[in-house]
């Protein structure tokens, strides 16, 4: 953190844990959950949102002064989208097979409620830098609990990572299967992401007394 | 008329917006404090999906999918202009919201007050654009199955967040442990929601599944029918992209 002073370093550190955008600000639940049965659809996803919410900070930042207030969402849609396109053609052409597991979550980036949220909160206000360490920030927090749920659901559910199996064999009996362990098929359901998360939000609010609410 | 039917159940309880595939999280999360704000924010949406996706429909058919542009000669029947889809379904969304906004405060004050501070919430929310989404990625194949889905899921979301609206309201008064309080539970109890609505899943084939002769426990009996809805899944994107 030696480029960077103390307080532009705080925008990159506070969503990630304090501030995090998931667990604390409840924003962009909608479209991360439906697609972290596995954990590279997760690192991907995490890495679209950082691409689209870093450079779509500096743009709005950039326009801050031109935008009429009045119809600033439809201009922050219109960018937003534009980059959510950029992604889906080069995810398309570089990773076809991904692309399809993904399917419609590319899309809804667009609606992600993070996006917007720091669009309005943060870029309309402050400087195109400032803008970007905030949408890095962000969005790493973001990614950061992505991979989590991530890894627990597919370490659970099909005893791999990355599609490698790190278990043993379920069918061979090797590993820790062979002393009676059984993949959990219900991790792999959409219902156990929220559940996940839930219980994600109870651990960090049990070691953060300040983030309780009454 | 049974294709309507089917697919008017099948987008309330087994495609269900918020437990099945967690669409609109971030507002059911937001506006479920209380069951009135959420049968405000819930009608809006219904009434905003109606209006959208038969919309996005007539344009992904006359506009975006490839060789939609047939209508205009046939020099245009090679072009593809799908990779244009979400900028205009998201156009379309937003100017709709603010007309929707526009003509209601003008000829019903009484329906704006209801639905007025909901409706520029819902320019962004992922169930709204997600409903033209998956309209698209599941082809549907005529106007009239377009606004019943838009009809049914957004039914199907207003009966989501009016239940844990209900849920939240009698919560307050139990002993949830205190980190847990507010936004844990609700997960949580979302997540139950979720896994309830999975028992419909068997609702269209008629319970096929339980007359199975294997009645005993397979250990990767349950994964592999996951992945074979997966694959299902996928076979049924491929269709959009090729």
């Amino acid at each position: 953190m030696g480029l960077l002073s103390k307080k532009d370093g705080k925008l990159i550190t506070d969503p990630l844990a304090d501030n995090n955008p998931i667990t604390i600000q409840v924003l962009g639940i909608c479209s991360a959950l439906a697609i972290t049965a596995e954990l590279k659809a997760s690192l991907v996803m995490g890495i679209a949102v950082l691409f689209v919410l870093g450079v779509g900070n500096v743009v709005i930042s950039l326009l801050r002064n031109i935008i009429p207030s009045k119809i600033r969402i439809i201009v922050q849609l219109i960018v937003v989208a534009t980059l959510v396109i950029i992604v889906d053609q080069v995810l398309k052409a570089y990773a076809y097979e991904l692309s399809k597991t993904l399917s419609v979550f590319i899309g809804l980036i667009i609606t992600n409620c993070i996006i917007m949220g720091r669009f309005e909160a943060f870029a309309l206000g402050n400087g195109p830098w400032r803008s970007f360490l905030d949408g890095i920030g962000n969005a790493l927090g973001y990614a950061v609990i992505l991979v989590i749920v991530g890894f627990f659901r597919e370490l659970l559910g099909s005893g791999t990572l990355f599609g490698i199996p790190v278990l043993g064999d379920a069918i061979e009996k090797t590993g820790v299967y062979s002393i009676g362990y059984e993949n959990n098929g219900f991790m792999l359901m959409p219902p156990m992401a929220l559940i996940i998360v839930g219980l994600l939000i109870w651990v960090q609010r049990s070691r953060n007394k300040a983030l309780i609410e009454d | 008329m049974i294709e309507h039917i089917e697919l008017f159940f099948k987008s309330i309880f087994i495609d269900n917006m918020v437990f099945a595939v967690f669409l609109g999280m971030c507002s059911y999360l937001a506006v479920s404090k209380k069951v009135a704000t959420a049968v405000g924010l819930g009608a809006a949406v219904i009434f905003v999906l109606a209006i959208t996706v038969p919309l996005n429909w007539l344009l992904d058919q006359y506009l975006l999918q490839p060789g939609a542009l047939k209508w205009l000669g046939p020099e245009y029947a090679d072009f593809d202009l799908s990779f244009l889809s979400f900028i205009m379904f998201i156009a379309t969304i937003a100017t709709m919201v603010q007309l929707v906004e526009i003509v209601v405060e003008k000829f019903s004050p009484s329906l704006y007050n209801s639905l007025g501070i909901f409706l520029p919430l819902i320019a962004v929310n992922c169930a709204i654009l997600g409903g033209s989404l998956f309209m698209q990625a599941r082809e549907i194949e005529t106007l009239g199955l377009a606004l019943n889905y838009g009809v049914s899921s957004g039914i199907g979301w207003f009966l989501a967040i009016l239940a844990i609206a209900a849920i939240r309201e009698k919560i307050r008064y139990s002993n949830v442990p205190a980190p847990l309080r507010g936004l844990g539970i609700t997960f949580i109890i979302t997540g139950l929601m979720g896994i309830g609505f999975l028992s419909f899943g068997g609702m269209l084939t008629g319970g096929d599944e339980e007359g199975e002769p294997s009645t005993e426990p397979e250990p990767t009996s349950q994964v592999e029918q996951i992945e074979t809805e997966k694959s299902v899944e996928l076979a049924n994107n491929t269709k959009i992209i090729e």
